[in-house]
């Protein structure tokens, strides 16, 4: 029998926190949601599931978080199995979805309070917990009133305090920042980052911006199409990566892309050309050095350029390698409502 | 704690939450004490003389009349439970609850009790609001607490299905479509406002059939003079069977929700 205390049990030494085997599921309409998922994520550590809108990264949670089960596969969290226990597991977890599932009738204080109550904490442990996390997220005024008064940033700051109230072993974090302004989005950032630093905790953060996942993220597991592409940390799968980028634009529409993609492949050094309207993107050895060369090339083929810079590789050109398009696409394909796209800055 | 005390604990702190909700909506909480003031006002002035007709068993239709509006109250407002619980799945609260610890029994049951608390209140409200009208309950007290128990039964037996449809269509114009296509035939195939020996014969076999207006042949019943207990017995009886059929089948669209998140 579980005990009904607030706190998780520790983390077993050595063992991971997460661990997804295999996960396959389908909707209702012969829509793959999950094609072999598989993932680790070691305890204590801060694990990014990046991928366009529709990848497969918020049915992944909704399994890990016990919400939905597989078609196949097996998962562990918190060194229980999610299908078979998934009572334990969620004794020992903590969710912050995509939507806010905070009562907009209830105060912020009153949500944090059902919240631990919930998990079992009572009386002045509870009192004790809740004014805890409303001094902490910065919410101690806001807390007296009620959450649909709330701005979009207190909104998920909340989300996170409710996640966090009975101290969870593993933390899911699905889509933290999307719908936040950008002032709000680096406070969430600072936020999570500071979140990570907590002794022995583990977070499972899904995002579709390529800067997030960078920026907090100590591993990272691309998804594309229900399923991981590749994994490791984002400075590993950058320096996979041969050589730099060299962005250009020209003034005005390439008229035959085919004869500029000869002319700049030829160039030595020259690994790959992406032409696409007025940008071209070349991957090449010393990225500074090739520039003349690319100018001189382009202006000896008709094009005039407007702009070149030069790039170190990012995650989006990491993305483009292993699920064969560049991110924007991959979303643009899916048809979302997220208009904003953040990629890596061009110059980290 | 021990898993009894967890539970019941567990359902308090849903059901509270609920009632919480209603408290802080004011706009809702006026209509729901207006519209059956209303109701009793208009209704009770335009048939005032059907009772001439006879069959009412009373010379004051207004006697009549107040069991009718409790329990058509009881209805109207248990209907739209479906929308609060639609409104919960959209924003991503009941997910919430679903990853935590709560019982899945709770969750419903938060529902269901909340449900039952407005009903009463909402009955007793309209109960005093006829007293203060001139109305009779020669059935006293017993009678009344008949009634009202009667109308709690309704309300869940239409709420639960209200909330097994906000699960299963997750639309808010199939409820509102639903809802105003049952409510005034329901209503109107009933006792409300016409003695049975008044309704023609065919209506009268409709009723007969028709939970709504068991409810109010219960009230009615227990509220006479000389109340008829059989009559309450078998119609609520009926009311209870039907309740227990709802929940059931509300709890069973709860897991069908559950395996299409």
């Amino acid at each position: 029998m579980q005990s009904s205390q607030g706190s998780a049990l520790p983390a077993r030494a050595g063992a991971p926190a997460v661990q997804a085997h295999e996960l396959t599921k389908t909707y209702p309409g012969d829509v793959t949601a999950l094609s072999g998922m598989s993932l680790t994520v070691e305890a204590g550590t801060v694990f990014g599931l990046l991928g366009p809108n529709g990848a497969g990264k918020s049915t992944t949670v909704k399994i890990l978080t016990t919400l939905a089960r597989p078609d196949s596969g097996s998962a562990t969290v918190a060194g229980h199995d999610a299908l078979r226990h998934p009572d334990r597991v969620r004794r020992a977890i903590g969710v912050v979805a995509q939507k806010s599932g905070a009562d907009p009738m209830a105060t912020g204080r009153e949500n944090l309070q059902l919240q631990g109550r919930l998990y079992g904490l009572r009386g002045t442990d509870l009192t004790r917990r809740v004014d805890e996390l409303l001094e902490r997220f910065d919410l101690a005024e806001a807390g007296k009133r009620q959450v649909k008064g709330y701005s979009g940033g207190m909104q998920r700051r909340l989300d996170v305090a409710l996640g966090l109230v009975h101290r969870p072993e593993v933390l899911f974090l699905d889509e933290p920042t999307t719908g936040l302004d950008p002032e709000a989005r680096t406070a969430m950032w600072d936020e999570i980052a500071r979140l990570a630093g907590d002794e022995g905790l583990t977070i499972l953060l899904t995002t579709h911006y390529l800067e997030e996942a960078d920026r907090l993220a100590e591993r990272i597991a691309i998804v594309d199409r229900g399923r991981v592409v590749v994994e490791g940390t984002p400075d590993a799968l950058k320096g996979e990566l041969r050589g730099d980028a060299v962005h250009l634009e020209l003034r005005a529409q390439a008229q035959d892309a085919d004869v500029l993609r000869a002319a700049l492949a030829a160039l030595p050094g020259v690994h790959e050309v992406l032409i696409d309207g007025r940008r071209i993107s070349v991957r090449t050895e010393d990225g500074a050095a090739a520039v003349p060369a690319l100018l001189a090339a382009l202006e000896r083929a008709g094009a005039a350029v407007a702009a070149a810079t030069v790039a170190r590789p990012s995650l989006d050109d990491v993305y483009l390698r292993y699920a064969g398009r560049r991110f924007s696409e991959a979303e643009a394909a899916h048809d979302t409502p997220h208009a904003e796209l953040v990629t890596a800055g061009g110059a980290r | 704690m021990n898993t009894m005390t967890e539970s019941l604990a567990q359902n308090w702190f849903m059901t509270q939450r609920q009632l919480k909700v209603i408290v802080r909506q004011p706009a809702y909480l006026v209509m729901m004490l207006v519209q059956p003031a209303i109701w009793l006002f208009l209704f009770g002035n335009l048939f005032k003389k059907v009772v001439e007709l006879g069959g009412f068993g009373t010379t004051t239709y207004l006697d009549y009349l107040v069991p009718g509006i409790v329990v058509m109250s009881a209805l109207s407002s248990s209907m739209w439970a479906g929308m609060g619980t639609l409104e919960e799945i959209e924003r991503g609260t009941l997910n919430r609850f679903l990853t935590t610890p709560v019982s899945r029994g709770a969750l419903m049951n938060a529902n269901v009790v909340q449900n039952g608390v407005s009903t009463a209140l909402q009955s007793v409200i309209i109960v005093l609001l006829g007293k203060l009208g001139g109305a009779d309950y020669p059935g006293g007290i017993t009678g009344l607490v008949v009634l009202i128990l009667a109308s709690v039964l309704l309300g869940a037996i239409f709420g639960a299905l209200s909330n097994a449809m906000g699960m299963l269509v997750r639309q808010r114009e199939s409820i509102i479509g639903v809802n105003t296509f049952l409510m005034l035939p329901l209503t109107f195939l009933s006792t409300a406002f016409m003695a049975p020996a008044q309704m023609p014969g065919w209506m009268q076999s409709i009723a007969d059939w028709n939970p709504v207006n068991w409810a109010m042949v219960v009230g009615r019943s227990a509220m006479a003079d000389n109340p008829d207990w059989g009559l309450v017995l078998s119609r609520g009886g009926g009311l209870l069977v039907l309740t227990v059929v709802a929940v059931w089948l509300s709890t069973r669209t709860f897991r069908s929700y559950q395996k299409s998140v």
